[in-house]
């Protein structure tokens, strides 16, 4: 394949009615997968990995902490990325996919807010320090929720796309600004805590657990934005005809059925 | 080109000057806000003067918070904004010109009176030089990204309490500096570092924000 | 020359228009005509580049104004719905600032004979919010007799709260802008005046 064609074919994929149906047909695959290693990454991590020498069993909830905080950061660089995509190219399919992520990241974020929560209270004796890794967590759960009412609270939908593009975009610039800043005040307030990635010694067994995990959630990611994508696609393209022969054929479907 | 941007400048100022209640309004809701504080955690003395710092910053940062919205407002709905888009110079130009007007006649006077209020919760004389120029360095940054939301928000319902979503996150390093810088001069350790990290940060966001402003503008009158 | 090709034109999830097309030379008067709510002033934004089509290309002299974005505004006059004009401010403040922030030099001495010969000599220093409607229109129409130079006026209902001298001395402005080769594409509802009858772009007639 040249390079000409390949362009061509990559940008069939750009156009909704193109993207609808791959999605539907990938989008299981990514469930099942995200299942599948979840169910593994728990196994390695709650049965097979060892107990921990200083923090006994409360360290296990890093299976679930850690992926989740990686990914809440990896999904806002996503979307900063679509979003810069869509200004620049100014693709439709690109900012309905920033959009589609936002609500996962937050996610992702939220749980790993509480899920550091919750290993704190044994460790440090209290629900929440301004710990500067739990910090910016905060502060980028805000950034999403920033993100999230703006594109919600403004009806025309390309105003909303390309509103909530700069915002993700600017979003992205002061992250790291935000991260060593926060980092910077850390330093000089509080004293020294158990730092939450420096677990002493970390066994293979919880590195492999914890890695399938960060795959399970990257699956569980994919799945739900594709899915989350197509409904958008729908909702906005509902009165052109493709959606409409979509629809009809869904139907059929569902009566054939009954 | 310097006469757009001057024009927008004079222009900005005077309305400014014309509508001068709203600018007391920004002062009288700064001075409360700090005098609140005593009565919530007491008057003890010592207490008032290690929260100062923070206290101050935090309050000035509200002030210009709740006047972001008054940036664009007007010029958005009486139809100026259209043709300042329309203007062949660079947009990013004007935009700021209007911050540096909003700047003088909303961060200026903030700057202005902290030292007295400082003097009410019984801040170190020592440390006002560096309360002032931090404040000096900071809120300028503050008006260049608060004027970014300002004008993604423009014409919203609820457009306030969301201006303050997005931009509130995004102030938090400048309050980090903005305070640390006195308290650092407070403990002895000196403000060079966090006053030198503000002044880039204004660097930065005068290189960026106008741009990203400029854009957000074009978006908002689509 | 302004070209449009193939123009399509989205509002909310609404398609308004689609296919549309015109041409305009040195010297036409283009009337943009068709019913409430079908596009009209959504099509002069498209002109002047405020908004993005969802379709479609405009060309000033051969090439994209999204390309040649300053070259085209320097070219450009547009006055919408909206006025721009400020009520803290009076008349000659608004108008001279409407100049240089439209990139025009524009002295006092000229923004009053404007401003005096549109019919406001009485009202030069008054504060705008105590203008009426009409008068409001006037003081953003004020700028058609400093910007001469620039070819391509994009008026939206300039005619509206107007009254019937005023809009004779209008039609007459944009009948002679036209005859020195400029052009103008202007909305309206009402007849006026021009000494040639302007060409019609029906927007309905694209209509989805």
């Amino acid at each position: 394949m040249n390079a000409p064609e390949r362009s061509r074919s990559l940008f069939r994929f750009a156009a909704p009615h193109n993207f609808y149906p791959l999605a539907g047909r990938l989008a299981p695959w990514f469930a099942a997968a995200a299942l599948v290693l979840t169910l593994a990454g728990l196994w390695l991590g709650l049965f097979v990995a060892p107990t921990d020498a200083t923090q006994g069993e409360v360290y296990r909830v890093i299976f679930i902490h850690v992926p989740a905080a990686w990914m809440s950061m990896f999904v806002y660089l996503m979307m900063a990325f679509w979003s810069g995509v869509g200004l620049v190219m100014n693709t439709r399919l690109s900012f309905i996919m920033s959009q589609a992520l936002a609500p996962t990241g937050a996610m992702f974020c939220f749980v790993a807010l509480w899920t550091g929560a919750l290993w704190g209270k044994p460790t440090w004796g209290a629900y929440w320090v301004w710990d500067a890794r739990l910090t910016s967590q905060l502060l980028l759960l805000f950034l999403y929720f920033g993100f999230i009412a703006l594109t919600r609270a403004i009806e025309d939908p390309r105003r909303a796309d390309r509103a909530g593009a700069i915002i993700a975009l600017v979003g992205a610039v002061n992250v790291p600004i935000i991260y060593f800043s926060v980092q910077w005040w850390n330093t000089l307030h509080q004293g020294a805590s158990v730092s939450v990635t420096k677990a002493p010694s970390m066994a293979t067994t919880m590195l492999v657990g914890m890695l399938v995990m960060a795959i399970a959630a990257w699956m569980y990611t994919i799945a739900v934005v594709l899915w989350r994508a197509r409904s958008m696609i729908l909702e906005r393209e509902r009165h052109t005809e493709w959606v409409g022969a979509v629809l009809e054929r869904e139907m059929q479907a569902k009566g054939g059925r009954a | 080109m310097l006469s757009t941007f001057l024009a927008v400048l004079r222009r900005d100022l005077l309305l400014a000057w014309r509508g001068r209640a709203d600018v007391l309004v920004t002062l009288a809701f700064f001075v409360i806000v700090v005098c609140l504080f005593p009565f919530g955690v007491g008057a003890e003395p010592n207490q008032l003067r290690a929260i100062a710092p923070g206290v101050l910053w935090v309050a000035a940062l509200l002030a210009c918070l709740l006047s972001l919205h008054r940036l664009f407002a007007q010029d958005y709905s009486d139809g100026t904004l259209e043709q300042l888009l329309l203007s062949s110079e660079p947009a990013a130009l004007w935009v700021t010109a209007k911050v540096l007007a909003f700047w003088l006649s909303t961060g200026l006077p903030v700057v202005a009176v902290a030292p007295g209020l400082a003097l009410l919760l019984d801040l170190e004389q020592g440390a006002l030089p560096v309360l002032v120029l931090s404040l000096a360095l900071g809120t300028p940054i503050l008006g260049l990204l608060g004027a970014v939301g300002a004008a993604l928000t423009l014409g919203l319902r609820g457009g306030g309490m969301l201006l303050a979503l997005l931009v509130l996150p995004l102030f938090v390093p400048v309050l980090i500096f903005g305070a640390g810088a006195v308290e650092a001069e407070m403990s002895g350790t000196g403000a060079a570092a966090h006053l030198l990290l503000l002044g880039g940060g204004l660097a930065g966001a005068l290189a960026l924000a106008p741009w990203a402003c400029a854009a957000a503008l074009r978006i908002s009158t689509d | 020359m302004l070209e449009a090709h193939d123009l399509a034109c989205l509002k909310g999830d609404r398609l308004l228009f689609r296919e549309l097309a015109f041409c305009l030379q040195a010297g036409d008067l283009l009337r943009v005509a068709g019913p409430n709510g079908v596009g009209k002033t959504s099509l002069l934004r498209l002109v002047t580049g405020l908004a993005l089509p969802e379709a479609g290309e405009i060309r000033w002299q051969g090439a994209s104004i999204r390309r040649e974005r300053e070259a085209f505004h320097r070219e450009l006059l547009y006055l919408g719905h909206a006025p721009a004009i400020n009520d803290l401010l009076s008349p000659l403040e608004n108008l001279r600032f409407a100049c240089a922030a439209a990139g025009d030099d524009s002295d006092e001495a000229s923004c009053t004979r404007a401003l005096e010969r549109i019919g406001l000599a009485d009202q030069l220093d008054l504060p705008s919010r105590v203008l009426s409607q009409g008068q409001r229109r006037r003081v953003g129409l004020a700028r058609l007799f400093l910007s001469a130079r620039r070819a391509l006026w994009v008026l939206d209902e300039p005619f509206t709260a107007l009254d019937v001298n005023a809009v004779a001395d209008l039609a007459q402005a944009l009948s002679e802008h036209c005859a020195g080769g400029g052009m103008v594409m202007l909305t309206t509802h009402q007849d006026a005046p021009f000494t040639r009858t302007p060409r019609v772009l029906d927007v309905g007639a694209y209509a989805c």
